[in-house]
């Protein structure tokens, strides 16, 4: 089923009805139920799957908490006999043995992810090493990837590590927990939530609230909105591009760049409003995962708006535990020592950096192209990083210029261009053919073609740019509007406003959206992931 | 409260006026097949026809709507028929549109080309919208979209046209806004008159068939429309149409399985294939795409023979002496030779 379907629209609504229908107290149970009949449409043997990770991670945070809990008591218990030092080493040793816990859980969550996501990519490889050596080859297994799986390991394997590091106490429900991984409108694309937000939220009794429902029915239809107005459109047209790249050389590379740029835009975030707005219909608010990231002036703050969940994801359970663990500072201590203060303080945040870079490719999907997009991305951050005494120089030469309009704008531009040209790794999906489409940017001289034919030689019409230039500008409005709150939330207090807002919204969706017979229906594109 | 009232009302109005504005749109977008593929419109023409009431009802394919003339029929030998038919209208399609046909009247005689028979699975979305969006909402119409799509087509798509047809608001013409209310008529009681002469035999040998069996899921569906004519009181009578192109040729396999299954049903089976040099269809003259269709000369001359058969063989009386018909046909025959004039001297 997928999100942007009548069929979707039609198990929401239904969904919502008997969630404010049936007793307060069994809302939960609905949510639970709608869950799994949403996995099983999308595919009966991907319902094993989640029910593995499920059980994977009930069991294991149990026993985490099982251990927590002696630990508590029994320093409760002999806080009179035992010294400070003595409570301390005890909890060590019981931290030490939750750690050992937190890894089998881990392995065993992760592993299914890494077994069915990762093994033919890790095969291909093997087969590329012995190519050289030898004619025999290992064959590569067609793995179902189950929807979703990335998100719900992510968020499952958070949730152990929270209660781990008692964040967060084990449910002892094992349908809440279920529930927790399963909790459909974020199933396929996010956000990943916390159980300590979102766990809560799921299991208390949510009444009506009019205001609510407003605002998220307004979140569903712009997201309906910029996916099917705005995104499925250059969809076309990307298609094209990419499928016939060796036609599509010079301009059209930064064409690309620019379309696929909107195209994911509005796939991602259009998915993310339903997600969110569904939610707010039923009393649950999820974390925001975008907050105007092509408004950003750098690739860091970029990261901090964009895809906001999964980037606190690896802050919070990669990076930090990677800079400050025992080996790094070991490292660390090192480095000083050989290559001076300086220097050497760096190289462990460094090194956390590209380990956490290298994960959040490899996590976007089985490929070259994601690592070498994650590393890019890092190196950017890195350099960037590295310049910085020279940016200070440069804003305390140019104090008025730096915080002049087009200074940012062209700040702003600058960083949509280069995460443009990094995300169009995920276009060309070959690194090698992305670096020679790159370089033909600089080579093929071809910029006068758009303005005879070139435009709309790649599937995309005169209606069609129209529909793009207008769906953007739209877009680009909501979201300057809602900087300081969100569109959806203003509109909400004025019910006749809404009203009106919602209905001229279904009607353009209905009539100008990319969907239906004639288009290649696309999946959310993060679907994959 | 009055302001509970003012929201409830003011909402409840936006939501009726975009379900109009979105019905508009849907019939704005909706092709009206007025200046090109005018079979399209043939299906919605039949609920135009006032009173109706028609000896004989002929159910098919293009075999059907482009190989009998209803004028002729009436002007000949006094039998009113409709033709029921619509571009690649397969078998399904037919016995759902006779059973709709069935609710607004009950003829004597039922006829229907058996071509489609060969086919035992959904065909073209396009040939499906020509059939299918012309018909009024029933349970007949459900059923008949139910086992007519063709992978990717979604059920509601038919039930709200601007679904299918939204894209085409890039396309929209002078023709979407003049039709939007209203049609010309196109067809005379369902015949789509072409004029045009295009003779000559095709040399393309048909390809052999391997499986030599008419699909079962077809068949059904001529089970089905004996059933109903049977429970109705009509009598049903299978034709295969004369066609002369390799591409829709019919097999001697089939026809003996026709054969036999008119035997074993008691129902009356007329291959005019082998009967085309009686009825004197002349190849160069009488068709208008190298034998595949007739053309208005040819369809006139089949419809005289089977007018003939009508009379003799199925007691269809001639009903040229009723005053208030013959008021009716007089103006429908005006239209039909209106029009097959026009393109003697060379209108279109």
């Amino acid at each position: 089923m997928q999100f942007a379907s009548l069929s979707f629209i039609l198990f929401a609504a239904i969904t919502v009805l008997l969630y404010y229908t049936v007793p307060k107290k069994r809302q939960w149970w609905i949510l639970l139920a709608a869950s799994y009949l949403f996995y099983f449409a999308a595919g009966a043997s991907y319902l094993l799957f989640i029910l593995y990770t499920t059980l994977v991670t009930y069991l294991t945070a149990r026993v985490l908490q099982k251990h927590a809990d002696r630990e508590d008591a029994y320093v409760r218990e002999n806080r009179e006999t035992l010294s400070q030092d003595a409570r301390k080493a005890y909890r060590a040793m019981g931290k030490k043995r939750r750690f050992r816990i937190l890894i089998c859980g881990l392995i065993l969550g992760f592993g299914l992810l890494a077994v069915i996501k990762y093994t033919a990519f890790a095969l291909s490889g093997v087969n590329g090493i012995l190519r050289l050596f030898t004619t025999a080859e290992l064959s590569i297994p067609n793995l179902l990837l189950p929807l979703g799986i990335s998100f719900y390991t992510f968020q499952s394997m958070g949730y152990l590590i929270d209660v781990c590091r008692k964040k967060c106490r084990a449910e002892q429900n094992i349908a809440k927990l279920a529930l927790f991984v399963s909790y459909f409108p974020q199933l396929i694309q996010g956000p990943i939530s916390r159980f300590s937000s979102l766990g809560e939220q799921l299991f208390v009794e949510h009444c009506f609230n009019g205001e609510e429902f407003r605002a998220g029915m307004l979140r569903v239809a712009w997201g309906f909105f910029k996916k099917l107005v705005v995104a499925d459109t250059v969809a076309q047209g990307v298609k094209v591009l990419i499928a016939e790249s060796g036609d599509f050389q010079g301009i059209y590379v930064f064409l690309l760049i620019l379309l696929y740029s909107i195209q994911i835009y509005g796939d991602f975030t259009g998915g993310i409003d339903i997600t969110i707005g569904l939610s707010r219909m039923l009393g649950i608010k999820l974390a925001e995962n975008f907050d105007r990231p092509f408004s950003s002036t750098s690739t860091k703050e970029y990261w901090r708006r964009w895809h906001i969940t999964m980037g606190s994801w690896f802050t919070d359970y990669v990076f930090y535990p990677l800079s400050v663990c025992k080996p790094m500072q070991k490292l660390s201590k090192s480095s000083r020592a050989r290559l001076g203060e300086k220097l050497g303080k760096r190289i462990p945040v460094y090194l956390a950096t590209i380990v956490t870079w290298f994960l959040t490719g490899l996590w976007h999907g089985a490929g070259w192209n994601f690592i070498v997009w994650g590393l890019l991305n890092c190196l950017v951050i890195l350099v960037s990083q590295e310049l910085t005494p020279l940016y200070h120089r440069f804003h305390a030469r140019f104090p008025r210029l730096v915080v002049s309009a087009p200074w940012i704008h062209w700040q702003m531009i600058r960083t949509f261009l280069l995460m443009g040209l990094i995300r169009s790794l995920d276009c060309y999906r070959d690194v090698p053919k992305t670096f020679r489409l790159w370089g033909s940017m600089f080579t093929v001289f071809n910029a006068g073609e758009l303005f005879h034919g070139g435009l709309t030689a790649f599937g995309l019409t005169v209606a069609d740019w129209a529909v793009v230039l207008v769906g953007v500008l739209v877009i680009w409005q909501v979201s300057r509007i809602g900087k300081d709150k969100p569109f959806c939330d203003r509109i909400a207090k004025k019910p006749i406003l809404c009203t009106a807002l919602l209905c001229m919204t279904v009607f353009v969706v209905l009539v100008f959206g990319a969907y239906g017979i004639g288009y290649d229906a696309s999946q959310f594109i993060y679907n994959q992931f | 409260m009055k302001k509970k009232i003012v929201i409830i009302l003011s909402s409840v109005a936006f939501v009726l006026v975009t379900a109009i504005l979105l019905q508009l749109a849907g019939l704005l977008l909706m092709p009206k097949y007025m200046s090109s593929l005018y079979e399209g419109a043939l299906i919605r023409e039949y609920y135009d026809e006032k009173n109706p009431s028609h000896d004989v009802i002929f159910i098919g394919d293009c075999e059907v709507y482009e190989g009998f003339t209803p004028p002729t029929l009436w002007e000949e030998y006094g039998i009113t028929s409709y033709i029921r038919g619509s571009a690649q209208q397969l078998a399904w399609q037919s016995y759902y549109l006779l059973e709709d046909t069935l609710r607004y009247e009950t003829p004597k005689v039922v006829v229907f080309n058996v071509l489609a028979l060969k086919y035992g699975e959904p065909q073209e979305e396009s040939y499906n919208r020509m059939t299918l969006d012309g018909m009024k909402l029933s349970m007949s119409k459900v059923r008949a979209i139910k086992a007519s799509m063709t992978e990717g087509e979604s059920f509601a798509s038919y039930l709200f046209p601007l679904l299918r047809y939204h894209s085409r608001w890039k396309e929209i013409g002078k023709e979407d806004w003049s039709y939007l209310f209203s049609r010309d008529t196109v067809s005379h009681n369902g015949y789509l008159m072409q004029t045009e002469i295009r003779g000559g035999k095709s040399t393309v040998q048909p390809v052999p068939i391997l499986d030599t069996k008419l699909p079962q899921n077809a068949m059904k569906y001529l089970d089905k429309m004996r059933d109903l004519c049977a429970e109705k009181g009509i009598e049903l009578i299978l034709i295969k149409a004369p066609t002369n192109a390799p591409v829709y040729h019919w097999y001697d396999e089939w026809d003996a399985e026709i054969v036999s299954y008119a035997e074993a049903n008691g129902l009356t089976y007329y291959n005019f294939i082998s009967l085309e040099d009686e009825i004197g269809i002349d190849w160069n003259t009488d068709t208008y795409d190298k034998g595949v269709h007739l053309n208005v000369y040819g369809a006139e001359k089949l419809t005289r023979y089977f007018g003939e058969i009508l009379a003799e063989c199925h007691g269809l009386a001639d009903r040229r002496s009723d005053a208030s018909l013959s008021a009716v046909w007089a103006e429908k025959l005006i239209a039909y030779y209106e029009e097959r004039n026009q393109a003697k001297t060379g209108g279109t």
